[in-house]
């Protein structure tokens, strides 16, 4: 069903009452071409893609619990292609491409802002770190620029350049085609598009062990009995290492809890994203959401302490002294599969028939849809898309590793565990 | 959460540094071992969803560091008993 403005109004008019759901939650069939567990936005992008672009016949999504109920719904939703290896800015670029197209692609509003992503510099060191960031982006083909002190001011006018303590803002860079979307929108529009195309997306399915026959997939175990396949797409976020470890195979993946929160809703106040270890912007409803710097420790628990909750807020009151006196309404947390580089990995795993998309640490919901294209250009013909081929497994053995550290906001003490 | 140095007791989170996984030997002969062992070591970790040996470090206390166990989905630890301190070059003391 498409969402004209006809239909809009013929359902304005029964009361919405007679929306069809946009996808069914049915029963799994016993057989599969490809199947996908995790239905966050990596693993309902694929499925829709594996439809789209190569014609996969039968394809189903796995979902433990609900669809985009995991990181997709967790995150700031920030989008931007600001990274500093080649490789990298190809890859989150091409997402970014084509988050510009979803919404008429899917025939679906993703709602997407493209209001400019800012980064600051707190040192001369960290401006020419940015300057380096700036000209690796242009030299790969995509937009950047260096702020000046007059233009930051222009962009954030309640920002406080110096601080008592001594904390100084020596300028910053942005993209400009960088912005928020509506993270839900995401998983409900891929999963929409890809129903409409006869994937079969089961929620409430934990897969809970692999079938295998001389180091090959043949099925899955899971609460609604054994499903046979002989391609299985991993795309469990947090969950990967647990799966990998049934497969027989260990992963270069560490979990980490990251958080976010939100405040009571103002006017308008921030018209840019502010990203860095620190992030923040404000949502269409007028929330400020922001959140910055993962837990010091392991874990699977989707939840976070104090500290950093005091350590987010410090921050946002340092660069915004106006903002102190607003309220907090929630604060949440979210179980990130962080790689050593802070880059994906996208490929086939020891196990034969068994691909991965994991590692998507602090960075999964702005590669959603080029993650999306890739996994299911795997899953279908066996090779690594292009764009993929350096986010390989085998990179953490030949040491071709693509440290996006610093692009993802994350500090030293997080990586390299 | 609070941990329990085996020297000072249960102290408050913010006085430590965690360490990652305990337990992971270096190679005997980095020279002549393999790319695949190479990488293991340095990269690829158990990460399970449950208990967990840990090192950490009590960085604005005694500074030393030791074992732990947790859980990594509820975050309980053993009792500080049952902390091992660990020599400098990293292995446990049994």
């Amino acid at each position: 069903m498409n969402l004209s403005i006809f239909q809009l109004a013929r359902q304005a008019l029964s009361g919405h009452r007679r929306w069809p759901p946009f996808w069914r939650c049915e029963a799994p069939r016993k057989q599969y071409d490809v199947l996908i567990i995790g239905g966050g936005g990596h693993g309902l992008a694929t499925a829709y893609y594996l439809k789209r672009n190569h014609r996969v016949r039968n394809v189903a999504v796995l979902e433990r619990g609900w669809i985009g109920g995991g990181n997709t719904g967790r995150n700031t939703t920030i989008v931007r292609s600001n990274y500093l290896r080649t490789p990298s800015i190809r890859f989150y670029d091409f997402a970014l491409r084509l988050y510009e197209e979803l919404s008429r692609e899917l025939g679906y509003n993703i709602l997407f802002s493209q209001r400019g992503v800012v980064t600051l510099a707190f040192s001369r060191q960290e401006l020419r770190a940015m300057n380096r960031r700036v000209n690796a982006m242009r030299h790969a083909g995509v937009e950047s620029e260096m702020l000046t002190m007059a233009q930051v001011r222009r962009l954030l006018p309640l920002l406080r350049e110096r601080s008592a303590a001594g904390r100084q803002i020596f300028g910053g860079f942005i993209q400009r085609r960088g912005g928020v979307i509506h993270h839900d929108a995401v998983a409900w529009g891929y999963a929409r598009a890809a129903h409409a195309l006869g994937v079969d997306i089961v929620q409430g399915c934990e897969v809970t062990d692999f079938r295998t026959s001389n180091g090959a997939v043949t099925g899955v175990e899971t609460l609604y009995g054994v499903i046979s396949t002989r391609r299985v797409g991993l795309a469990v976020a947090g969950n990967s290492s647990v799966l990998a470890a049934k497969l027989g195979f260990g992963l270069p993946i560490t979990n980490l809890v990251l958080q976010a929160m939100v405040s009571e809703p103002v006017k308008p106040v921030l018209n840019v994203v502010l990203d860095g270890p620190f992030y923040v912007s404000q949502s269409d409803r007028g929330e400020l959401v922001m959140g910055g710097g993962a837990e010091i420790y392991t874990s699977y628990a989707q939840r976070s302490g104090l500290q950093r909750v005091e350590d987010n807020m410090a921050a946002l009151v340092d660069l915004f002294p106006a903002f102190s006196r607003l309220r907090f309404m929630r604060q949440w947390a979210g179980t990130v599969d962080l790689t050593p580089d802070a880059s994906p990995i996208i490929d086939s795993s020891p196990v034969s028939g068994a691909c991965l998309s994991c590692g998507w640490g602090t960075y999964g919901f702005k590669a959603i849809p080029a993650g999306g294209v890739a996994f299911a250009h795997l899953l279908a013909t066996g090779e690594s898309h292009a764009l993929a081929r350096p986010f390989s497994l085998d990179r953490f053995q030949t040491g071709a590793l693509i440290p996006e550290g610093a692009s993802s906001g994350m500090d030293d003490r997080e990586l390299l565990l | 959460m609070r941990i329990h140095c085996p020297y000072c007791g249960a102290r408050d989170l913010l006085e430590f540094t965690w360490g990652g996984e305990a337990g992971i030997s270096r190679p005997l002969n980095p020279q002549t071992c393999s790319d695949e062992e190479w990488g293991a070591y340095l990269f690829i970790r158990k990460n399970p969803r449950g208990t967990l040996r840990e090192r950490w470090c009590h960085t604005y206390g005694c500074g030393q560091w030791f074992e732990v166990q947790r859980d990594t989905m509820t975050h309980a630890l053993e009792s500080a008993l049952d902390a091992k301190p660990v020599r400098a070059n990293g292995k446990s003391q049994t």
